[in-house]
């Protein structure tokens, strides 16, 4: 009998430990891949990185401002294309839960969701690219604002779900219009859940390659213009990571350094935004 | 004088029919209490007063509402809405707004443009009808949702009375708060009826007594008994009334 209750603590510990070092575990591919960017990439960070071009090859002190500048203006269109479009989408789920199109538009925002990234870029390839003859910024920020979509959709209809309807009726019974109550009262009570919907999505996207290998191209120079190609900073590392030249493999680590650090602070902001900004009913 | 006439209501939510052919005659600058167990329809009566009982897609209203000689259904429903306040079970401040514009809100929303002097004074008056000028005055950009329970409530007052409603519906104001701020809100409806007409939906007994000059018993749906709250509450004339009052059930 006391062994038996003896074997059980025994156990109780071993499974305790277990799971204490899986835990910890899980930890470290993250700080080993923030470590060895920090190693690898903080050699290329200076002043040029930032401000200059790409350098002809064989010329020292290259920088990544064309690929930094393209990566803004995508995931500037990305965001003024994905985030009124998922806004309303995600109000009119929140608003009609049980009606035939919101399952429909739920169910088709999921599937969205699970597609391959390059079919995006496939897609909007032949929607975009192929019509307007041109690989184009603006085909880069629509593939990579459909693949938003899905995740300010989701965040829009569960923040709002959240938030009490005596708001609304209060609104309502004030005699303001359902969609000022909607736009004015509803909308800002569950800012902080929308925003941080959108700087996740955001950096979700801020890392893809994919869907920008055939809509946005790459470009070597300065670009801001939304109908030519640009470069972004996925895209940069890609090629100059899978080139033969030492010089480049510097620029691509470089690169992933800013391009994770720009994720983790979207990411960081998006956790201290629901606790700053949350509201109180 | 009637200032709004119910007449024969009916309500009903698909198969189930909450409102059984109502009718009373509301007096002008009055309180009027609507009391009776749950369920018994008289939040449902309250709210296709002010239309929104259109927010639930199944209700069907047969009947009419009439104030001053306008049949409510027949207008559109912001414009009703605006005529006539509503204050509900819970203290419902808009969270992201402060206690200035909480009480502005009637306006801000609805983009009716005043001054800011005439704003100001308009935030002043409505708090102080509400009773809570003197306790707000100092932290009117804080936000509303900082105060009590019972500030709350009379915030949400405020915001009501600011809009210069002809009537107020009053949805159990006071059935979410402690005794305390209960009293506080009842005090301010018997001040109010000097300027407004007020209709009230109460399942407490006692405060129907203590607050209206007119009560209206509702059961199952139906209107039992309608007429002057000294009489009804001294001598009811219907046998369910009296044992409504008395406990026998509710």
């Amino acid at each position: 009998m006391r062994g038996a209750v003896y074997s059980r603590q025994i156990m109780d510990k071993i499974f305790f430990s277990l799971v204490c070092f899986f835990s910890c575990l899980s930890v470290l591919p993250l700080i080993l891949i923030l470590g060895y960017l920090l190693v690898k990439g903080l050699s290329a960070l200076n002043w040029r990185f930032f401000v200059r071009l790409p350098q002809p090859l064989g010329e020292a002190g290259g920088g990544i401002a064309n690929a930094l500048g393209g990566s803004l203006l995508l995931l500037g269109t990305a965001f003024a294309l994905a985030v009124p479009l998922g806004l309303l989408v995600g109000i009119y789920l929140s608003e009609n839960r049980k009606s035939r199109l919101a399952g429909y538009a739920r169910l088709s925002v999921e599937i969205l969701q699970g597609i391959p990234s390059i079919v995006i870029g496939m897609v909007i390839y032949s929607w975009l690219v192929l019509p307007l003859k041109s690989f184009s910024a603006l085909a880069g920020g629509a593939a990579l604002g459909l693949m938003m979509l899905p995740v300010i959709v989701r965040a829009a209809e569960e923040t709002l779900k959240l938030i009490p309807s005596a708001l609304k009726e209060a609104s309502l019974a004030l005699g303001v219009p359902y969609y000022r109550t909607i736009l004015r009262v509803i909308t800002p009570a569950g800012l902080s859940g929308i925003v941080t919907g959108i700087l996740l999505a955001l950096a979700r996207v801020a890392g893809e390659t994919a869907p920008l290998l055939f809509t946005a191209f790459g470009n070597p120079f300065w670009s801001f213009h939304l109908g030519r190609p640009v470069e972004s900073l996925p895209h940069l590392i890609f090629y100059y990571a899978t080139s033969p030249y030492e010089e480049w493999h510097r620029l691509a680590w470089g690169a992933s350094f800013v391009l994770v650090a720009g994720v983790l602070f979207l990411n960081v902001s998006a956790k201290l935004l629901t606790r700053r900004w949350r509201v109180q009913f | 004088m009637a200032i709004l006439s119910i007449q024969n209501l009916c309500v009903s939510f698909q198969e189930n029919m909450a409102v059984k052919n109502v009718s009373m005659d509301i007096t002008e600058k009055k309180v009027t209490a609507i009391m009776g167990p749950s369920g018994c329809g008289k939040t449902t009566v309250l709210r296709s007063i002010n239309r929104l009982h259109e927010l639930s897609a199944h209700a069907r209203v047969a009947g009419r509402v009439i104030l001053r000689g306008e049949d409510l259904y027949a207008l559109d429903a912001m414009l009703v809405r605006r005529r006539i306040g509503m204050v509900f079970q819970r203290p419902n401040p808009f969270p992201t707004m402060s206690i200035y514009d909480n009480v502005a809100a009637g306006y801000l929303l609805n983009g009716l443009r005043l001054d800011r002097r005439e704003l100001d004074a308009l935030v002043e008056s409505s708090l102080r009808a509400a009773a809570l000028w003197d306790e707000v005055k100092d932290s009117l950009r804080k936000r509303g949702t900082f105060l009590s329970g019972g500030q709350q409530q009379r915030l949400c007052i405020a915001r009501a009375l600011a809009l210069r409603p002809e009537i107020m519906l009053l949805d159990e104001p006071t059935s979410a708060l402690d005794p305390k701020a209960a009293a506080s809100i009842e005090e301010l409806i018997v001040r109010l009826k000097d300027s407004v007409t007020i209709l009230l939906v109460t399942h407490n007994i006692a405060q129907a007594s203590r607050v209206s000059d007119f009560t209206a018993f509702m059961y199952l749906g139906e209107l039992v008994e309608f007429g002057l709250s000294a009489k009804m509450f001294t001598a009811p004339g219907d046998k369910r009334t009296e044992e409504y009052l008395t406990g026998k059930f509710g």
